[in-house]
């Protein structure tokens, strides 16, 4: 088996260079490269396209590339969490491509599974389709939306062995598996990094194949947004 | 006049056995708690899950456990989880039955709005353009006004929409209307001891009134 292990994080982003298109995994703090980002944020670059479902909040996850001025453009279904992310884009500092959660989700696959374009019912009649070709399809209209890749896709996982075979845990699943393959290089960050023939492989949701890189985290925090408990 | 809980209380009754069923965040979420427990229904969370349980006890709490709303749950026997592509495949697919959301406004012809205020509030749109485009079924849980007293039932929304002609049925503090498939809001239930009058006082769209017009019944 190729052998994809790095040594840690500072090894995995060594590379990426100002004006990269990241993808980064994650829906709010749950799933998020935690290891990658604290790496990025000491690296001398700027001008980052980040693809992610959320910003991250004012002081932890990507929150902490935006407050370091290190983002050009995020692109993204759902910001409503980030204070500063809302002053830049106020203030335009920062650009925003604000898509349907669905919609995004879709081109980040499509991207990885080379499929060009497709059509989506998702905001038909909305801002969102403006400028976009539509089509009627069986009586109901459509938009085409592009595939979306990455020069590097950053992502989280639970468990991983030195091929890159991924296992994740609960809803950290969400954007991970499917950036995986839609970036050029795909970096994983896991909790557990075993070696190969550790996994059953009935049991691995990303396989090796779209992961260039994987290094154990360490010092994981997963901070939670809203702490809501029954008694 | 209804409060938050009797709103959700009042969709409840909405819900169908066997339905899989998706809860936007606020009033919508709360439409869990009345669900009666002999009937079987799933609940998807947009970010991978379906079979929501209940918010978790202090020492379960896990992070990489959380609803679409960020909040920290639980899982069901028989839960199951997935990536965020296909938990869209489940909703634009058209295998989600029943979707319950929020609004800022709804117009006569069933469009909505609840993602944007221009040069205000720039938070997103998340799932719910993909989720009104798709369902089959689309109740709206909201204030019948806004908290300066506006109608939020108009001819037109004011506000960018999140999607056309897809709102089905619209239960508010007031009343629980439907949306006539020609255009106008027709007044199916009043709140215990609020009047037509008050209701067609404060809604700005077309109101359809057919007959004595019942109080709900909870």
């Amino acid at each position: 088996m190729i052998n994809k292990t790095v040594k840690d994080a500072k090894a995995a982003v060594a590379d990426i260079p100002s004006g990269a298109m990241l993808m980064m995994g994650g829906f709010g703090l749950s799933g998020i490269p935690e290891n990658c980002i604290s790496a990025l944020l000491d690296l001398d670059i700027n001008n980052l396209t980040i693809v992610s479902n959320n910003a991250g909040v004012d002081d932890f996850g990507i929150g902490l590339l935006l407050k370091k001025h290190m983002v050009k453009k995020m692109i993204s279904s759902y910001v409503g969490e980030n204070a500063e992310f809302e002053r830049q884009l106020l203030q335009g500092e920062l650009e925003v491509d604000l898509i349907p959660q669905g919609t995004l989700a879709e081109r980040v696959r499509a991207g990885g599974a080379g499929i060009p374009a497709f059509f989506t019912p998702a905001g038909v009649g909305t801002e969102v389709a403006e400028g976009k070709e539509t089509r009627e399809f069986d009586g109901k209209v459509y938009l085409m939306e592009r595939a979306l890749k990455a020069d590097f896709s950053i992502i989280k996982a639970w468990k991983g062995d030195t091929a890159g075979n991924l296992i994740f845990k609960g809803t950290a699943r969400n954007f991970n598996p499917i950036m995986a393959p839609a970036g050029k290089i795909c970096i994983a960050e896991v909790e557990v990094l075993v070696g190969v023939g550790e996994l059953d492989p009935n049991e691995i949701h990303c396989p090796g194949i779209y992961v260039q890189r994987i290094f154990q985290g360490k010092n994981y925090e997963k901070r939670i947004e809203k702490r809501t408990v029954s008694n | 006049m209804l409060s938050k809980d009797q709103i959700a209380q009042r969709i409840a009754k909405e819900v169908k056995n066997g339905q899989y069923i998706n809860l936007g965040i606020g009033i919508p979420t709360l439409v869990a708690n009345y669900i009666p427990d002999d009937m079987e229904v799933v609940l998807q969370s947009e970010n991978g899950l379906l079979g929501i349980g209940p918010f978790p006890k202090e020492e379960d709490v896990d992070p990489d456990l959380i609803n679409a709303g960020k909040q920290t749950i639980s899982m069901l026997k028989g839960s199951v989880l997935f990536d965020s592509a296909e938990s869209f495949a489940m909703i634009r697919g058209g295998h989600v039955h029943l979707t319950i959301l929020g609004a800022m406004e709804v117009s006569e012809n069933g469009d909505i709005a609840n993602w944007k205020i221009p040069g205000k509030m720039v938070k997103g749109m998340g799932g719910a353009m993909d989720l009104v485009a798709s369902a089959e079924n689309i109740i709206v849980a909201m204030q019948h006004c806004s908290k300066s007293g506006e109608s939020k039932l108009l001819p037109k929304c004011t506000l960018p929409i999140t999607g056309v002609h897809c709102v089905k049925k619209i239960v508010t503090d007031l009343a629980v209307l439907e949306v006539h498939p020609a255009g106008g809001f027709i007044l199916k239930e009043r709140a215990p001891g609020v009047s037509v009058e008050d209701i067609k006082s404060k809604t700005s769209g077309k109101l359809i009134i057919n007959g004595e017009v019942p109080e709900m019944v909870f």
